[in-house]
């Protein structure tokens, strides 16, 4: 089956939920990557570690403005005549998947957790993490759009050819005005490693031995909705049903109970850990490991705990 | 300026999560529904800002059935000055964003606005499929908007930071944290809520591209392993040599 993988290039570097969108094409067929910008040949040569038979590169514009990416990725789906066609469901995943459904009429499954069943439905999380769900598309094409952190990334081949392509993608009508990238911060929804906060750190001025840690593990910093919303810590940490979901392999909780909507955007992690005073917090019934006791004592504990780990190994 | 805001209905948030009919249909039993946060707090809201500062009208769309009508009407009590629902069981979000479309492109919008995702499909595709159907662009994850004229100023929300852009009407927006401040109803927006029009318009029936055809639980967490608070290089060789994640 002939399978197309759109993959933002623009970055530094190919991000890994770029690199967990090819290797998922190739789990369904014979992988072709429709990306765009200035990367260079070499670099986009490297995906056929995993994967990819042929890139297609689009160097007419830059940049991630979703009508263009649909515009340029609806080209190669004609071209390569692909019959699945994959994105991350990241932030321009979101905004150009739907967009290209409407356009070739291809049904979307938003945020697939895994490969496709043998009676070809997907799982996706439905009720904000708490439950799973099968989704079957009834149209000729489909549209997998994979939630990062799903597949764990393997090298599985060579060298992909790599072709100039002319995807026909237009101009831009929006204007992009300043971009501003919080330096050295690490981006929440991408993180193998969170620390993360709540009330029960009692203010804002107390946040240094939650970094601290955060430093120390190369983890981002998150925090609960009550945090966010005081203005102690800025929106985009605040995870949970109504803020961002995440599923980093290690998220570790302190001061936080446990409320139904901030276990909701967490418990996809892999490993949990919950820091609490209170052995009752209900946080510790969704925990691996637990650890009652004051934040205040743990958190440098801890941080101690990791420096001298790293020192020895 | 003529606002559309999208609105659906979710569980509250609290809900217990079950199936019936062999988990083949989300078990609606005792189930309370509310205005899905995301479309109520920060599209709504913000749509009613902007019609506070500039004048217009802001009308509420809804694919749904009767059952939605308490929703529809809470959205009313907050402030939007009318309401449409049409008449179709909501089940894919194709579907919707046709619905929507057709709609919207009979009357003529010059902002349509809607949450960043619903919190029980949680598909966040809506948006973008509407403003494909609408040729318009669509600024997803916007944490703040504002509009001079026929020009948009947006914040949105990029991989580690955040992206001012701008962009002419009319335009699709997905609103998200940041955009607004929740408004709770008071007793006169209720009750003149009981008085707005709540139009009923009938469905154009498009195809269903997906269908839900399973649901599954996950599986229950094992019983924690507690560690000595003054052991923390305990958990750090677990987190190592058991778990693996460091
Ligand atoms: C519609 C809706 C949507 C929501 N969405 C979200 C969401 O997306 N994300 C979210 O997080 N919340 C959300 N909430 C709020 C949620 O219900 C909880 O109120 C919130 O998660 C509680 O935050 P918290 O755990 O930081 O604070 P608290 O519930 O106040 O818990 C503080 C915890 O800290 C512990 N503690 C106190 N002192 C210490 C100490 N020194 N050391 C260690 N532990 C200590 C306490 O024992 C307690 O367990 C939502 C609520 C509603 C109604």
């Amino acid at each position: 089956m002939s399978v197309l993988v759109y993959i933002n290039s623009n970055g530094e570097k190919i991000a890994k939920n770029a690199l967990e969108a090819v290797n998922y094409g190739k789990k369904i067929g014979e992988v072709t990557v429709v990306t765009n910008g200035k990367a260079s040949d070499s670099s986009l040569a490297e995906l056929g570690k995993y994967g990819a038979s042929k890139v297609l590169i689009d160097r007419s514009f830059e940049g991630i403005d979703e009508q263009q990416v649909t515009r340029m990725v609806a080209t190669a789906v004609e071209s390569t005549g692909a019959e699945t066609i994959i994105f991350s469901n990241d932030l321009v995943g979101k905004a150009v998947a739907p967009r290209l459904s409407v356009k070739i009429n291809a049904g979307l499954v938003a945020g697939a957790t895994a490969v496709p069943e043998s009676n070809g439905t997907i799982a996706v999380n439905v009720f904000s993490g708490k439950a799973f769900g099968y989704v079957k598309v009834n149209t000729d094409k489909r549209i997998i759009s994979l939630l990062p952190n799903s597949i764990q990334v393997e090298e599985v081949g060579g060298e992909a050819s790599v072709e100039e392509f002319s995807g026909n993608a237009g101009e831009s009508v929006i204007t992009i005005k300043d971009t501003k990238m919080p330096e050295g911060d690490i981006p929440l929804p991408e993180a193998e490693l969170v620390v993360s906060a709540g009330r029960g750190l009692k203010g804002p001025e107390n946040w240094g031995i939650v970094e601290d840690l955060a430093k120390e593990l190369g983890a981002a910093t998150a925090c609960s909705r009550p945090v966010a919303d005081t203005g102690w810590r800025p929106h985009h940490e605040h995870v949970g049903q109504t803020g961002v979901a995440i599923r980093p392999n290690l998220y570790i909780a302190a001061g936080i109970s446990g409320a139904i909507q901030h276990l909701a955007g967490v418990n996809g992690s892999k490993v949990i850990v919950v820091i609490n005073t209170d052995e009752e917090a209900p946080f510790f019934k969704a925990a691996d490991y637990g650890v009652v006791g004051d934040a205040f004592e743990v958190l440098p504990r801890l941080t101690e705990a990791v420096k001298k780990f790293k020192a020895s190994n | 300026m003529k606002i559309l805001v999208c609105i659906s209905k979710a569980p509250e948030t609290t809900t217990k999560i079950a199936f019936t009919d062999g988990d083949t249909k989300f078990d609606e039993n005792g189930v309370k529904y509310i205005v899905n946060p995301y479309d109520e707090w920060y599209a709504l809201v913000r749509g009613l800002e902007l019609k506070e500062a500039n004048g217009g009208t802001v009308t509420t769309v809804t694919v749904g059935t009767s059952e939605d009508d308490a929703t529809i009407r809470k959205a009313l009590a907050i402030g939007a000055d009318d309401a449409v629902r049409i008449d179709a069981k909501a089940e894919d979000a194709y579907q919707v964003a046709t619905e929507i479309a057709n709609y919207a492109k009979k009357e003529g919008f010059d902002l349509v606005l809607l949450g960043k995702e619903t919190i029980d499909y949680n598909g966040s595709q809506v948006g973008g499929m509407l403003a494909e159907h609408l040729d318009l662009p669509f600024i997803s994850l916007a944490s703040k908007l504002d509009v001079d004229g026929s020009t948009a100023t947006l914040d949105k929300e990029i991989v580690g930071g955040v992206q001012t852009v701008e962009t002419n009407l009319p335009l699709v927006v997905s609103c998200a944290k940041g955009m607004a401040e929740q408004r709770i109803p008071n007793m006169r927006g209720i009750m003149a809520a009981r008085s707005k029009p709540l139009k009923v318009v009938e469905a154009s029936n498009p195809n269903k591209n997906t269908s839900f055809e399973k649901y599954a639980l996950p599986a229950p967490k094992s019983e924690v392993k507690l560690i000595d608070p003054e052991d923390m290089d305990q958990l750090v060789e677990l987190l190592h040599n058991e778990a693996k994640v460091i």
